[in-house]
């Protein structure tokens, strides 16, 4: 056994979730037999046909075997390595995406994994691999021939670090454990609400809706249950700040989600962790294990008759996608992670049409230092429209990637400064459905504002090629969208057509164009955040760098998508002709 | 003032298009008092003059495909892609799923019934694209008429605007199609 179990959900209405039975079938099988599927659909009540479609609709299940050990390279500008994976194919003789005839090992490529400041990074039967170096290839290969378990694998391969390198509110003071709750039991929960109302908090995923509302109109919604969920679905390319606090402050992170279950009478959470972070799964049960051995969780906490508030972790499977609230609880209630129509919103119809707090790690943090230090000492902090602290993920062309907390309202220039990323030409703010931010925008302050961001800053230094910074992060939003909507289903791969076109030398004009046409329809038309953002990379940087685009134009008209005669090649060999009209110039 | 000038062709389609063009129905009469047809099924005429414009249903399943389509290109000012197949390909391209040779392989060596198996080889028959492509990724198109076929109204739509000289604009009705 490589990983780690996967958490009990006994204490769940619906006592298993679909997706860890799926793990679990993944696990054991290296795919997911179909032989599997009507014994499991009788179990778990559901029908075939959603099993099936869940089965599709994320990264990390497969309906045909992968390899004994399946490794799966992050595809990231910050924590990828292409050319790696490209070594270590050749290394061990395997096509990316296509298991080694042996069934012993599969490569192929997948998206940020959550390590861009220790990148080079993949997963390896789901575990994370970082720092990966050209000179420890060799030695993995032999490790994969001769089927060494990952156990027996050199352990610092693993080892994933927390990288903090400048602290502030949040992360300063390790609180002792309860002390948020034992401040607010002793007034009630108005009062908390109160606070986090005067201190001004809002959501910090990047959307930025203020806590306070949140938690209030959640409280008097009419609904029989209420639920709080803790997004810790991080995919945003370039963010990782989520993984440090729950490798850190993972009780600080649970203690606000009871908090928020005080405040709205909630009896039980969720905790949603993106697939990539599994391996925070043993060290996140046994800080709930801990909290509940002191009452922090449980039945009537820390003594308050009728306080009872559980928490279960939910591991998702490989989509970006469920990073968005609604899909996050459609993923919840095991189904595909389509985002839904919204209105209505999750506060009143949110997890099993039930009102429901969906918030970001973060927020739920600061939730807790507030509840302790009261919400003038976070207002203090921040700009008018933007209270506190932000915790930043930085990665990329910088001296010191790592996360950096800073009072919002901090220029971009002295987070460079602070960094060591000075050299920068550009740095994207808030992750590929961000801003591209040019050298003469680095007085631009981080903040609601003007530069918003749920915390993935990567730099990118002089050196760097931005069309294909770009033509990666429009490849990611192709390769993500979930293919509910057409505008986004069709919109983002005709921009990756038009994006390839271009970088491979042969677009027009008229291709810059009809890209630029695309790119504002898919942003205007789409259903959800993913579609429209999708196009925002792209316009950026023909708005911010026209010229890295059209050096790379050629002066005609028109040029194909594709190579006319290359494409009778075929015919030509079957057919053995080599005549004029067997050619097409 | 002199006629309008159109031609029309059909690549990689079903002629369903061209069916559906003549459900403009007794319009055909009045628009035939503003347009003449240059290289059609309906005048066949083999090649192309200067057009004014130019009508192209289907999409590229092989090379002949690609020349034809040029000659349009070359010959209309304005070109349209007509119908499914010419703006996505449509049926022909769910080939795009088989490679080429199991395409051929399947209808001239392994299908059921076939005598005397072999792929042709002739320089008269055109070869096979590896896949099949709509229109506009092997030239300009000007404007897409959408639909499987699109209606005679769209077409009469589309061609008034231009008469009139105005950019062409199909209303929601003619491209909702459930």
């Amino acid at each position: 056994m490589h990983l780690a179990p996967l958490p009990s959900l006994a204490k769940q209405p619906s006592a298993d979730h679909l997706l860890h039975r799926l793990h679990q079938l993944q696990e054991h099988h290296r795919y997911i037999p179909a032989e599997t599927l009507a014994p499991l659909a009788a179990e778990l009540g559901l029908p075939i046909s959603q099993i099936e479609a869940v089965i599709d609709f994320y990264n990390f299940f497969h309906r045909t075997p992968r390899g004994c050990f399946d490794i799966l390279f992050s595809n990231c500008t910050s924590c990828g390595d292409l050319a790696l994976m490209q070594q270590l194919c050749e290394l061990l003789d395997v096509q990316p995406g296509v298991t080694r005839a042996d069934g012993k090992v599969s490569i192929d490529q997948t998206s940020c994994v959550g390590m861009c400041d220790q990148g080079a990074a993949a997963l390896v039967n789901g575990r994370t691999l970082t720092k990966l170096t050209t000179e420890q290839l060799p030695q993995l290969t032999a490790l994969v021939n001769t089927a060494t378990p990952l156990d027996a694998w050199p352990v610092g391969w693993f080892s994933v670090q927390d990288n903090i390198r400048h602290a502030g509110l949040l992360i300063n003071d390790a609180l002792p454990a309860g002390a948020g709750l034992r401040a607010v039991l002793q007034t009630d929960a108005d009062q908390l609400l109160a606070e986090i109302k005067q201190s001004g908090l809002r959501g910090r995923g990047g959307a930025g809706f203020n806590t306070a509302l949140k938690w209030q109109l959640c409280r008097a919604a009419d609904a029989p249950e209420h639920y709080v969920v803790c997004n810790a679905d991080e995919g945003e390319p370039g963010t990782f700040k989520d993984r440090v606090l729950l490798t850190s402050f993972a009780q600080q992170v649970f203690e606000g989600m009871a908090l928020c279950a005080y405040v709205i009478n909630a009896r039980h959470g969720f905790l949603y962790l993106r697939g990539e972070y599994r391996y925070l799964l043993p060290s996140l049960e046994a800080t709930l294990a801990e909290m509940h051995a002191t009452n922090l969780l449980g039945e009537n906490i820390l003594k308050q008759p009728g306080f009872d508030f559980d928490i279960s972790i939910v591991l998702g499977a490989g989509a970006y996608i469920c990073g968005e609230e609604s899909s996050l609880l459609e993923s919840l209630e095991q189904k595909r992670g389509v985002a839904r129509v919204r209105p209505p919103f999750p506060v009143t119809h949110g997890y099993r049409g039930q009102s429901t707090v969906v918030d970001n790690v973060e927020t739920l943090l600061a939730a807790t230092h507030i509840a302790v230090h009261g919400g003038q000492w976070f207002r203090d902090h921040g700009t008018a429209q933007s209270a506190g602290t932000k915790i930043l993920s930085v990665s990329g062309d910088c001296t010191a990637p790592g996360i950096y907390e800073f009072p919002f309202g901090i220029s971009l220039q002295t987070l460079l400064e602070t960094c060591g990323g000075l050299d920068a030409q550009a740095v994207q703010v808030g992750g590929p459905s961000g801003t591209l931010v040019s050298r003469e925008e680095f007085g631009r302050k981080l903040a609601f504002e003007d530069l918003a961001t749920g915390g993935s800053i990567m730099v990118y230094g002089a050196q760097r090629d931005l069309l294909a910074v770009v033509r990666n992060f429009t490849h990611f939003f192709a390769h993500e969208s979930c293919g509910f909507c057409t505008p986004c289903r069709v919109g983002t791969p005709l921009l990756r057509k038009y994006i390839d076109k271009i970088a491979a030398g042969h677009g027009t004009a008229y291709d810059r164009e009809e890209m630029v046409r695309l790119g504002k329809l898919v942003k205007r038309r789409s259903h959800c955040g993913l579609g429209q953002t999708a196009a925002n990379p792209l316009l950026d940087l023909l708005e911010k760098f026209p010229q890295v685009c059209s050096e790379r134009l050629l002066h005609q008209d028109y040029e194909p998508f594709f190579n006319l005669d290359a494409a009778l090649a075929t015919t030509r060999d079957l057919t053995h002709r080599d005549d004029a009209e067997a050619h097409l110039s | 003032m002199s006629k309008i000038r159109i031609a029309t062709t059909s690549l990689a389609g079903c002629f369903g298009c061209h069916m559906s063009f003549l459900d403009m129905d007794e319009r055909l009469v009045d628009l035939l008092e503003h347009v003449e047809f240059d290289r059609s099924p309906l005048t066949d005429i083999k090649h192309c003059q200067p057009c004014d414009i130019g009508l192209v249903e289907g999409g590229l399943c092989n090379a002949e495909n690609v020349h034809v389509l040029r000659e349009f290109r070359q010959q209309c000012k304005i070109l349209i892609a007509v119908g499914a197949c010419a703006i996505n390909g449509g049926v022909p391209a769910m080939r795009n799923h088989y490679t080429v040779q199991e395409c051929l392989e399947e209808a001239y060596l392994n299908g059921v019934g076939v005598d005397n198996p072999m792929i042709p080889s002739d320089p008269e028959l055109p070869l096979l694209l590896s896949k099949v492509h709509p229109l506009h990724e092997v030239v300009r198109v000007d404007y897409y008429l959408p639909g499987c076929p699109p209606p005679g109204d769209a077409f009469f739509s589309i061609l008034s605007d231009l008469l009139a000289g105005k950019e062409p604009s199909l209303p929601k009705a003619m491209l909702h199609y459930d």
